[in-house]
């Protein structure tokens, strides 16, 4: 099926692709919010993600090691903003800049031996006789594990914080922490597994650049992944379906501008690079103006205390 | 038992020697990364904060460049400083930067080759519009439509960097240059190019305008109204609008006046040290800025201070690079390190330390 020159299965295919590793980011952040946290390091666990993943990915021969690495060092990374934030009670937007500053400083750091290297190839799922169906089959049943695995964690994500007793818990931190604390419920202590937790989802989608989507690594790889990832939390009004949504629609626009590079379309390949940032500040903005009510979807729907510091003596 | 207790007020004096200790201790954490790489710390450290001032060999060459480096990151650090005051967070001055760079040399480059006075003002001039213009973008959206402006402006800064790569590569390619990416280089025309003023000490107009926003952030701080409801919807934002504090009108000056100074910043460094827009004309100035405002807390004769320590981190880490192997991205991470600890050490300023055994409440 063509379109403008453009293969519409690869299309849908490579999107997938494009979107998981700000799926898995957007994820990870919007835990770490529902618990009341405003992590603007995103970017910053990203590329250390990525570069730990590909590191111990090349240095063991195995890229399931790498992922394991990179959620490692993505969860290690943000435990520093989680002391900052929660121990030592620092303003949340300025230290979650300084993860993403020290992160990008960090990875290029760790990354010197490593530009121009190939890592160990990630085989594609053999899902068997559904990888035949026409069109359906290559779109969907063609993949990589780490995709399937996204689409999984997403559910998981959902179930989990409308179904269970530790998603209660969490959206009770993050709605109310004064309340939360009077029950008894342990707020720092929450938090910090969020974050830690959405650490781990940024370091697994920095990964899946280095190690499946580009696979190489180069310096600030991330490109601002990282940054559209907290744009499609708040795209999503902090549901994690959405979340999937909104990736997929993030995806879409790479992919399809990517295409049309290649195709040879008579516009600047400048202009066609950009607009992704571009539409993901239009989807910001109609997401959050104000209806006519006067709140926006993204005000309503936000954590109440989303970004607020807990001190248990206050 | 370790407790925090909160101050009923800040701490002055914390709020003083906080800076110093959080650079103190960057310096022992930066000393044991480049122990880990290999390098001798002390010699690592004094190559970075000592030789590029007093050794003997390369001071002549780096004590000028100290002034060209710290006048970006304080022009730029004072503009977010009076944003970050008010709560308007402006994180994307790396993007204001780049569009003010090419719209001072475009204006410039229109005017090639004729030869005139006002050539290199009208180019401030544009360079101020351009950054400021940039800057309203996210202030326009978030006063119209409350989106993030956290997330808009720094979104801006990857367009921006595609609009730099765009002109350097189209628009404003040198016509004479063999095909080569880049525009003309203004050092070759006079009119429009912004030399040192006095020989041998870096100086050019954009070290003048650093200055300049120094004091008029302090009198704006100090003595006027505006800078009163800055700081004011900072620290109790329902007293602000009891006083008659307009958000919006807030936010736009504060964004506008960031993305001005800027822009300033960029078109003084292109028309000066870069001498051309080229794909990697922007280095992160405007990242670093924003390290800058917090280290000089915020205050403008801090960030003047805070901006030559920054200023002193590039060239003592270009200098490390070059003679220890120490590689760049050592110096990136030393400097969010500081950040860092800056953050950490600052809850000394608005709590108190309680050791013993925690009360029941």
């Amino acid at each position: 099926m063509d379109i403008g020159g453009i293969s519409a299965t690869l299309l849908i295919a490579s999107l997938m692709v494009a979107a998981t590793p700000i799926l898995l980011a957007a994820l990870g952040e919007l835990v770490v919010e529902k618990a009341g946290v405003l992590n603007l390091g995103v970017e910053g666990m990203m590329i250390t993600g990525a570069i730990c993943g590909f590191a111990i990915a090349v240095e063991t021969g195995s890229a399931a090691t790498g992922f394991v690495a990179a959620a490692v060092g993505g969860a290690a990374l943000s435990l520093i903003f989680g002391l900052l934030t929660q121990y030592l009670l620092s303003n949340q937007v300025a230290t979650g800049l300084a993860l993403t500053l020290f992160g990008l400083g960090l990875s290029s750091l760790l990354g010197q031996g490593y530009v121009g290297i190939r890592p160990p190839a990630v085989e594609k799922l053999n899902l068997g006789p559904l990888a035949d169906i026409p069109f359906l089959g290559p779109v969907l049943f063609n993949h990589d594990l780490m995709v399937y695995l996204a689409l999984a964690l997403c559910a998981a994500i959902w179930a989990v914080l409308n179904f269970t007793k530790t998603g209660l818990v969490i959206r009770a931190v993050g709605e109310n922490h004064d309340a939360a604390h009077a029950l008894g419920y342990k707020v720092v202590r929450v938090r910090l597994a969020a974050i830690a937790f959405g650490g781990a989802c940024a370091g697994l989608g920095g990964a899946y650049l280095s190690l499946i989507r580009v696979p190489q690594w180069t310096e600030g790889m991330t490109a601002g992944a990282g940054w559209i990832a907290l744009a499609i939390v708040v795209f999503a009004s902090w549901r994690p379906l959405r979340v999937l949504l909104g990736a997929y629609l993030f995806g879409g626009v790479t992919v399809l501008q990517l295409n049309l590079q290649a195709a040879g379309y008579a516009i600047p390949v400048e202009y066609l690079s950009m607009s992704p940032y571009l539409i993901t500040i239009a989807v910001l903005v109609i997401m959050s103006a104000p209806r006519k009510g006067g709140n926006s979807r993204a005000s309503l729907a936000a954590p109440a205390c989303l970004g607020r510091a807990f001190h248990a003596s206050q | 038992m370790i407790a925090l207790e909160k101050r009923p007020q800040p701490s002055k004096a914390w709020t003083a020697i906080s800076p110093l200790v959080a650079v103190v201790l960057t310096m022992v954490a930066g000393g044991i990364m480049f122990a880990l790489l290999g390098k001798d710390p002390v010699e690592a450290i004094r190559t970075i904060f000592w030789d590029p001032l007093f050794n003997a060999q390369f001071a002549s060459f780096s004590r000028p460049q100290l002034l060209v480096k710290a006048a970006p990151l304080i022009l730029i650090a004072i503009g977010l400083s009076i944003g970050f005051r008010a709560g308007v967070w402006n994180i994307g001055a790396e993007g204001q930067y780049i569009i003010g760079a090419i719209c001072g040399a475009a204006v410039g480059l229109a005017f090639y080759p004729t030869e005139s006075f006002f050539i290199f003002p009208l180019m401030v001039v544009a360079g101020a519009l351009g950054g400021f213009v940039w800057a309203l973008i996210p202030g326009v959206l978030k006063v119209k439509f409350h989106t993030n402006e956290i997330l808009v402006s720094l979104l801006l800064v990857y367009v921006a960097e595609f609009i730099l790569a765009s002109m350097a590569l189209g628009a404003l390619r040198n016509p004479d240059g063999a095909g080569f990416p880049g525009s003309r280089n203004l050092k070759e025309y006079p009119s429009a190019f912004n030399a040192e003023l006095l020989p041998g000490t870096g100086a050019h107009w954009g070290v003048v305008a650093a200055l300049a926003a120094v004091i008029f952030a302090y009198v704006l701080f100090s003595k006027h109204m505006m800078g009163f409801h800055v700081r004011l919807a900072g620290q109790a934002p329902k007293a602000a609008r009891f006083a008659g504090v307009e958000p919006a009108r807030l936010i736009l000056f504060c964004l506008g006046i960031s993305g001005a100074l800027a822009g300033l910043a960029g078109l003084f460094e292109i028309s000066g040290p870069a001498g051309q827009v080229s794909i990697d004309f922007n280095v992160g100035y405007g990242f670093t800025a924003i390290i800058v405002a917090f280290l000089g807390r915020l205050n403008p004769f801090g960030i003047l201070l805070a901006g030559m320590l920054m200023a002193l981190t590039y060239i003592g880490g270009e200098l490390a690079s070059f003679m220890l192997g120490i590689p760049g991205a050592a110096i990136q991470a030393f400097q969010g390190m500081l950040l860092f600890f800056l953050l950490a050490v600052d809850v000394l300023t608005n709590y108190r330390i309680r050791l013993g055994k925690r009360e029941v409440a």
